[in-house]
């Protein structure tokens, strides 16, 4: 009886699954993948989430349909002690794994980094002094954590203080988070912006919003037992509706904040031990 | 024949009950905790006086006096147990014995026992039992999840079993299979009698069940806020329970790294003659690794958790910003710590997979040496990844480009351990018995653990995933999916080895059924959870996430109840039906199954000659590849 040819049949089966799967992921999933378009940012994530699942699809299948063709053809025949082949490895075949595995992640990190760097830090937390910095005006808004809300400052309104987050569309925001006790997480879902809030740390994170919709926010650290209903929703309006909002804000502010402290990078709230 | 060796020494049976019950044992172990524990509350109250220290003026907790009582608590239970017994006798000079292995019956299992068999069993029970309180925590965090706004438990009571699930489940499956499996098997694999460290072996066991009693005792100081990684300052800010967090964790820290330090001293140098490394099997390899970083990491933890516990009671700043400290600080050296412990909870796994896939495939393992390599590979870069955990903190955001490069690496040497699986399944002659079974769902689910953590390796894809139920999918994947399966795996194979008893085929099957369905059907959606924006450890959530929620929930409870089929399994076929299983059930050609069933107390009457590696199996191919040893005779 004679064996099939079951490395060109495996390899066959493989590539017309990777052909067919490949492309139909991308085109079905790629266009749902988190965080959505809501900013530069996010839409630009998009993009590398699609490419990720891409680059993974050939490597998923290659072991399942492996795990199954194996399973369906490399079976002991029922109550059979038949042994396989003694065969203990392959030099080309390892070495071939080793440098296809090896091109794969230098070109997953190369990408990642260029897209990290290119995208300003892609909205994600970069620390007091990133490293990419976009050119142009910028517009900075502190996010300030505490427990269990959010509370958000804008340095060129006269040092605003309110409890809404409203950003102009279309407009590179530079937004400063930190934390008046615990560690929070500032995370703008759906403008795919997440940056930690650390006590007497200044973290900062770019993005630049070009939807006019409503995002949530949410606490991505646990932050004590409340950490689940520290959410609220953001607004992306227009450059109009925001230099309405923002002056409304001042007036309406006013009393509070000539008692705040003046604007700093970072706060040291007293307390500072055990609070509760 | 137990029974005639009873009637020929009947002088320990005719004692009478409380004469047996003085001296060191469990009783006295428990009573003597007790009074330590009280003593040490006793010394932190006289500390502790009003307006000393900071602690007190804040709230009417002592932090001093808990820890102290469970320090001297742990010390009156390890003396009690009779730990004490031989330093002190050597230090009063007498000579060097292994007396506490000596003994018979059931009563070994309740002591310092410095059989390694015996302590390999205490481990897989004593563990299971612990595992079994994280499991009741994950069904009531799901059960609580069926509803978006806390409903069930509460917020402060869902954030304390979110943490004692995760602590326990991280403290406890780290020895998940180093503790049962290794100790029970590595010395048998590599011909020697007894672990280099008999003693420290016991102590490590008895150090874990102390530690998961003083975690589990969290419940009755209000537990803990924090989550399994304890960050400051919320760790600072949190009440008497978040002591037992770290008096569990240095304890098991202590126990981790006692265990690497014997395991890597056994098979360094009690290897059989003929035993090169080249022959070891591949599971004492993945121990041996394994080994490594245990001995390398948990020191970081415990080290960290007494900076934490100074903190918190003497009033240090090492974490508090502004005065001198930072919250980064622990979390740098938390994950310093905390990546090598997911590793240490990922390279059993490989090994076990490794080496029980050569018999059931009837054939050598595919790849040996490069199996061996990316353990070693999985060793070494564990420690130069921790960062991927802060990538949206602001730590060191330049060197984000560093972490994002080596933590892709890290899935190099882990690809060996596949393609290895995948060589040795090549026209492989398998049987699918329930181990089998359940190394391919291994081989299923960290395949999907792992391109999961390509996301997560991507700065850019990571910020929006960090944080989320995908991680919380991945690392389930990863430590589930693979420790948990390979464990199972473990436990089919071996127990009738180490028991002498087999398990219900039927039952056995049914549980792997339902676990891997449950599991997938439990763990996948949470990716697409995780995508929508929910974020971990939350009990609130967006209320159009509830229909997601409640599905993950149900399958989760199918999972639980996938575990009382193993339950029940064991109480049915070890305990009831208590059917023999056969030699050599599974054909299997390492040196455990050569021996006698139960194991003779010094294992091999003679020290066995090693001439070749345990994968023995297959008819040679034609064209042999490989120059093969003269000595192998077909």
């Amino acid at each position: 009886m004679s064996e099939p040819n079951h490395g060109r049949r495996f390899a066959l089966i493989w590539l017309v699954a990777t052909l067919i799967a490949t492309p139909l992921v991308v085109v079905l999933l790629g266009p749902i993948l988190p965080p959505g378009n809501g900013s530069e940012q996010a839409s630009g994530k998009v993009t590398d989430n699609t490419v990720l699942l891409a680059m993974a699809m050939p490597v998923l299948l290659l072991v399942v349909i492996y795990l199954i063709y194996a399973v369906i053809f490399f079976r002991q025949p029922k109550g059979g002690v038949l042994e396989g082949p003694a065969v203990r490895g392959d030099s080309r075949i390892q070495t071939t794994w080793i440098i296809v595995t090896s091109l794969l992640v230098l070109t997953l990190a190369v990408y990642g980094t260029v897209r990290l760097e290119a995208g300003y830090g892609a909205g994600s937390g970069s620390g007091p002094s990133p490293v990419t910095v976009p050119s142009g005006p910028k517009l900075p808004v502190q996010v300030i954590a505490q427990q269990w809300k959010f509370t958000f400052r804008y340095p060129t309104y006269g040092g605003v203080e309110t409890p809404h987050l409203v950003l102009p569309v279309n407009q590179m925001v530079e937004l400063h988070v930190t934390s008046l006790d615990v560690i929070h997480s500032f995370w703008a879902i759906q403008l795919g912006v997440k940056a930690d809030a650390n006590p007497d740390v200044d973290n900062i994170a770019f993005v630049k919003p070009t939807k006019l919709e409503s995002f949530e926010v949410r606490c991505a650290e646990l932050c004590g037992i409340w950490h689940g209903a520290m959410f609220d929703y953001g607004h992306v309006v227009s450059a109009s509706a925001f230099n309405n909002w923002i002056h409304q804000q001042e007036v309406t502010f006013a009393p509070a904040t000539k008692v705040l402290p003046p604007y700093s990078t970072t706060y040291l709230p007293e307390p500072t031990r055990r609070g509760g | 024949m137990t029974t005639t060796t009873e009637s020929s020494t009947p002088q320990p049976t005719q004692r009478p009950v409380w004469r047996r019950l003085l001296g060191f044992n469990l009783l006295t172990a428990v009573l003597l905790g007790v009074g330590g524990y009280y003593l040490g509350w006793f010394i932190g109250r006289q500390i502790g006086f009003e307006g000393s220290f900071h602690y007190q003026t804040k709230s009417d907790e002592n932090d001093v006096a808990l820890l102290l009582a469970y320090f001297f608590g742990v010390i009156g239970f390890l003396i009690g147990l009779g730990f004490a017994n031989y330093p002190l006798s050597r230090m009063l000079g007498r000579p060097a014995s292994l007396r506490e292995k000596e003994g018979e019956g059931i009563g070994r299992y309740f002591g310092l026992c410095t059989d390694h068999k015996v302590v390999g069993i205490q481990y897989l029970v004593g563990i299971g039992v612990f595992i079994f309180v994280g499991a009741v925590n994950a069904m009531l965090i799901r059960a609580e999840l069926l509803h978006p706004t806390p409903k069930f438990v509460g917020p402060e009571q869902y954030l304390s079993l979110v943490g004692m699930h995760g602590t326990m489940m991280m403290g406890m499956m780290t020895s998940g299979i180093m503790g049962p499996f290794a100790n029970y098997f590595v010395p048998i694999m590599i011909g020697a009698r007894r672990m280099a460290f008999p003693r420290i072996e016991a102590l490590t066991f008895w150090l874990l069940m102390a530690a998961g009693f003083i975690l589990t005792s969290t419940i009755f100081f209000g537990g803990f806020p924090t989550g399994w990684t304890g960050y400051e300052p919320l760790n600072d800010q949190a009440a008497l329970g978040m002591d037992s967090y770290i008096c569990f964790f240095a304890l098991v820290g202590i126990s981790m790294a006692l265990l690497g330090l014997n395991m890597i001293a056994t098979i360094m140098t009690m290897r059989a003659p003929g035993l090169t490394w080249s022959r070891l099997p591949i599971f004492v390899w993945s121990v041996f690794a394994t080994a490594i970083l245990m001995v390398l990491a948990a020191p970081m933890l415990i080290a960290t958790l007494l900076m934490a516990a100074l903190d918190r009671t003497i009033d240090t700043s090492f974490f508090v910003a502004g005065g001198g400290g930072s919250s980064y600080l622990f979390e740098n050296l938390f994950w310093f710590f905390g990546h090598p412990e997911v590793y240490v909870l990922a390279l059993p796994g490989f090994g076990i997979v490794l080496e029980l896939l050569p018999v059931f495939t009837r054939k050598p393992l595919w790849g040996y040496r490069l199996a061996v390599s990316g353990m070693l590979g999985v060793t070494l870069l564990s420690f130069f990844v921790w960062q991927h955990h802060l990538f949206v903190s602001g730590i060191n955001a330049d060197l984000r480009p560093f972490y994002m490069l080596s933590t892709e690496i890290i899935s190099i040497p882990t690809g060996f351990i596949f393609l290895c699986v995948m060589g040795t399944l090549w026209k492989a002659r398998s049987t699918f018995t329930v181990p089998m079974l359940f190394c391919l769902g291994w081989a299923f689910n960290f395949l999907i653990g792992g391109l999961s953590g390509v996301f997560l390796s991507d700065t850019p894809s990571d910020t929006d995933t960090h944080g989320s139920f995908f991680v919380m999918a991945h690392f389930h994947y990863t430590i589930v999916g693979g420790l948990v399966f390979t464990f199972f795996g473990a436990i089919y194979y071996w127990v009738p080895k180490m028991t002498g008893l087999r398990f219900n085929e039927r039952l056995a099957k049914a549980h792997f059924w339902l676990m891997f369905v449950a599991f997938n059907s439990t763990f996948m959606p949470l990716f697409v959870l995780g995508m929508k924006g929910m974020p971990r450890r939350v009990s609130s959530y967006a209320p159009n996430l509830q229909g997601l929620n409640v599905w993950v929930s149900i399958s989760a409870f199918v999972l639980g109840f996938s575990m009382l089929i193993f339950l029940a399994n064991v109480v049915y076929s070890l305990i009831f039906v208590r059917l023999r299983a056969e030699a050599n059930p599974w054909r299997s050609k390492s040196t455990e199954w050569q021996l006698p069933t139960p194991v003779p107390v010094n294992n091999f009457e003679q020290i066995p000659v090693f001439d070749s590696d345990p994968y023995d199996y297959g008819t040679p191919v034609a064209p042999i590849g490989r120059a093969q040893p003269a000595s192998a005779g077909a």
